[in-house]
């Protein structure tokens, strides 16, 4: 039955950062009947559709202003799930928190996930979603056996990485532009055990930082940076490389229960006494230049060299850790800055804008760094180097200094070949998008689009900026 | 009535923020006038008027001086009723959203002391109030479940008294008042602000001719203070402000003396 949309009310909608927020109307289907019915709706009142999961994007891409959000939240069952292979098929609105859930007990872990497990595996396809180990097992899509899909032409659609090969690329990172996928097939990776060796060491600047990344990466699983974006001078770059690997057979003796849902599960309270869920009151203070720059100081000179075992949930999920601490950047919430570049340009580029930013007074209060490998996907922000990340605090004071430094920044990243991730950056413009992308990486998503979505239905406020402005 | 992609005003951004507004009846006078002072802070706004010629040329003069599509525009006539809700939908996706609505369409059609005429006074009822009731009925609904926005009318001081000259224009006034406080009084408490302006003589097509005129604003200088009046979350207003202290006496003059002036 077609919902009556004269009836639907308007709904504010934000994104991770909560650094906007638009009103929309909501529609949240069960099923591939209820996501034709909005459709239909859409195609009727002359609007717009944009889709959405758990909304944990830092930018517009699963906002629609004005128009309808189609929520796939609640399309979220496990449909098979083979254990003996590690293939298992979902529907578009099953988190992450779900599937590693449901696979860990008999030894399987998802090859590919992102820092918070509150994602959904259908966001995770349309932004094309890399983990810590990017540079050796690629994006999400890379891991996608089969999808399905209800286009907003009408028609479904299955593909493979071989059956409509070009619109399997174009659908995974397709940013929902193209249309709804309705089952999901994943291979998952065998895992011994529920723990990872860790190992982490300080770097003292930008280029061991680099460097290390680079050495490490071919040796581990996993490697992450974290970078001390208010540390200046000698100290540029500076701050903590993490390795991580899995665990062979027999190396966890307690293999059984570490891969025990309950065993990964965060712990609720901090030093086993302040309630997380209230931890980001007490970081709030720290949200300026001066006391961020301390906590950073104390967390570089106090980290040493240290090998441990930590539970897979623990490792990936940081952004998990403090319930809703994106809260403690305030009003204005937090935007990230997130770009990747060749190996051979990525220390140039990064020193100057690290500079620049801490010359305005504008520094990052976080930065993460990554190490990547191509891939075959066409909206692809993969590169044969690095990723930095870089997140901000946005408040009515420092928006228009901040807008002009992300757009320093993109000049110095496309003049140093570098590419963006459409699920991170809030301001990219079309421009941009065409310098990174191409001109014939467009064209062809074009082409597609058109071919999908004949009448034009599928239209996020992401799209408009950064492909149609 | 629709426009064309290139068109299209950017998207708010978490660093390039971006409210939106719509006016009913901005193709001159005080709609007009805060029309450009709205785009030159700016807002989005959607401009939405009889007539389509002079909104096209209001648009492209405000988004000629912004450098950028700030004003968007829709053939409206707000007794087209029935139009209301399709146009509101379209005009807030083309937005993105809304955080500004202002009712100003108004007529006074002319007529003497002597005039008893119907048809006018029906027009004039319909453009006023009618309207406005047709437009703030979804605006209200719409705001109340965002639990935010702001509403702005465009009244009268003419509303505060039946005064002896155009009767209908006087009650359309006085209705569009009570309804406006009446959606204050609904509205506050969920978070959305409403707005009554009460103009008393403004340089504008409506009084242009006119005799007798005394303390005229131009409609830029009325549209200054509906800005500031919206910046600061007023709830009613008199232009110019010293009208509170006529408007006082005058709605306690007595009706024996009342019923004897010409004013």
């Amino acid at each position: 039955m077609t919902p009556d949309h004269s009836q639907r009310p308007l709904t504010f909608l934000d994104n991770f950062g909560h650094s906007l927020r638009t009103p929309a109307y909501l529609y949240q289907p069960e099923n591939p009947d209820g996501v034709r019915s909005i459709f239909r709706i859409a195609k009727q009142e002359g609007m717009t559709v944009a889709l959405r999961g758990a909304g944990k994007s830092y930018n517009d891409v699963s906002l629609n202003g004005g128009g309808i959000i189609l929520d796939l939240q609640k399309m979220n069952h496990i449909l098979a799930w083979d254990p003996t292979n590690g293939v298992i098929r979902l529907e578009p609105g099953v988190t992450l928190e779900q599937l590693w859930q449901h696979v860990l007990p008999s030894g399987w872990w998802p090859p590919v996930v992102s820092g918070t497990m509150t994602t959904t595996l259908g966001g995770c396809l349309g932004s094309n979603i890399h983990g810590k180990n990017n540079f050796r097992r690629g994006p999400i899509g890379e891991h996608v056996l089969e999808f399905t899909a209800l286009l907003p032409s009408g028609a479904k659609i299955t593909c493979t990485p071989k059956r409509n090969g070009d619109l399997f690329r174009a659908m995974i990172g397709g940013l929902g532009m193209l249309g709804v996928f309705t089952s999901i097939t994943l291979q998952m990776k065998k895992v011994a055990s529920g723990m990872l060796q860790v190992h982490a060491w300080n770097v003292p600047n930008l280029k061991a930082h680099l460097d290390g990344l680079f050495e490490a990466a071919p040796q581990h699983d996993y490697t992450v940076g974290w970078l001390e974006a208010t540390a200046g001078g000698n100290g540029l770059g500076r701050g903590q490389l993490h390795t991580a690997d899995y665990l062979h057979e027999g190396e966890d003796a307690e293999a059984e229960k570490t891969l025990q849902v309950s065993y990964q599960t965060l712990p609720s309270r901090f030093f086993g006494l302040v309630p997380k869920s209230i931890l980001h009151y007490f970081m709030a203070p720290f949200g300026n230049n001066l006391a961020w720059s301390a906590v950073d100081t104390v967390k570089y000179y106090m980290g040493r060299e240290k090998t441990y075992r930590q539970s897979h949930a623990a490792f990936h999920f940081l952004l998990d850790y403090i319930p809703h601490w994106e809260l403690a950047y305030g009003r204005g919430g937090l935007i990230q800055y997130q770009s990747f570049l060749p190996k051979e340009s990525a220390l140039g580029a990064w020193t100057e804008m690290l500079k620049i930013s801490q010359q305005r007074g504008l520094p990052s209060y976080l930065g993460v760094t990554k190490r990547h490998r191509p891939d075959a996907f066409l909206l692809t922000h993969a590169v044969d180097g690095f990723s930095l990340a870089l997140d901000f605090k946005v408040t009515d004071r420092n928006r228009a200094g901040l807008s002009r430094l992300l757009q320093d920044f993109d000049r110095i990243v496309l003049e140093a070949g570098g590419r963006f991730y459409f699920a991170k950056n809030s301001e990219t413009t079309a421009g941009t998008t065409r310098r990174f992308l191409g001109e014939e990486a467009i064209a062809k998503f074009r082409t597609l689009k058109k071919r999908c979505d004949p009448d034009g239905l599928l239209e996020s406020d992401l799209y408009r900026r950064a492909f149609e402005g | 009535m629709t426009k064309s992609r290139t068109q299209m005003p950017a998207r708010a951004t978490p660093l390039q923020p971006r409210k939106r507004a719509i006016l009913i009846g901005a193709s001159s006078g005080i709609g007009a006038a805060l029309a450009r002072r709205l785009a030159r802070e700016g807002y989005i706004v959607a401009l939405l008027a009889r007539r389509q010629e002079r909104l096209r040329a209001l648009c492209d003069e405000i988004n000629n001086a912004c450098g950028e599509t700030r004003a968007l525009w829709y053939a409206h006539d707000v007794t087209d009723y029935g139009s209301v809700p399709g146009l509101l939908q379209k005009a807030l996706a083309d937005l993105g959203g809304l955080d500004l609505f202002v009712y100003n369409s108004g007529i006074a059609l002319p007529g003497g002391f002597k005039h008893y005429e119907f048809d006018k006074d029906l027009r004039t009822t319909e453009v006023n109030y009618v309207g406005a009731l047709a437009w703030l009925n979804p605006v209200a609904a719409m705001f109340r479940s965002l639990g935010a926005g702001q509403i702005v009318g465009i009244s009268s001081v003419g509303g505060e008294r039946g005064r002896v000259n155009n009767p209908a224009y006087q009650a359309s006034k006085a209705a569009l008042t009570s309804y406006l406080e009446s959606l204050r009084n609904r509205l506050t408490r969920r978070g959305v602000h409403v707005l009554t302006v009460k103009p008393g003589y403004v340089a504008t097509e409506m009084t242009a001719g006119q005799k007798g005129l005394f303390w005229v604003v131009t409609a830029d200088q009325a549209a200054a203070d509906i800005w500031k009046a919206i910046r600061h979350h007023k709830q009613v207003i008199y232009i110019p402000a010293r009208w509170v202290l006529v408007m006082l006496i005058v709605r306690n003059i007595p009706s024996f003396i009342f019923r004897r002036l010409n004013f």
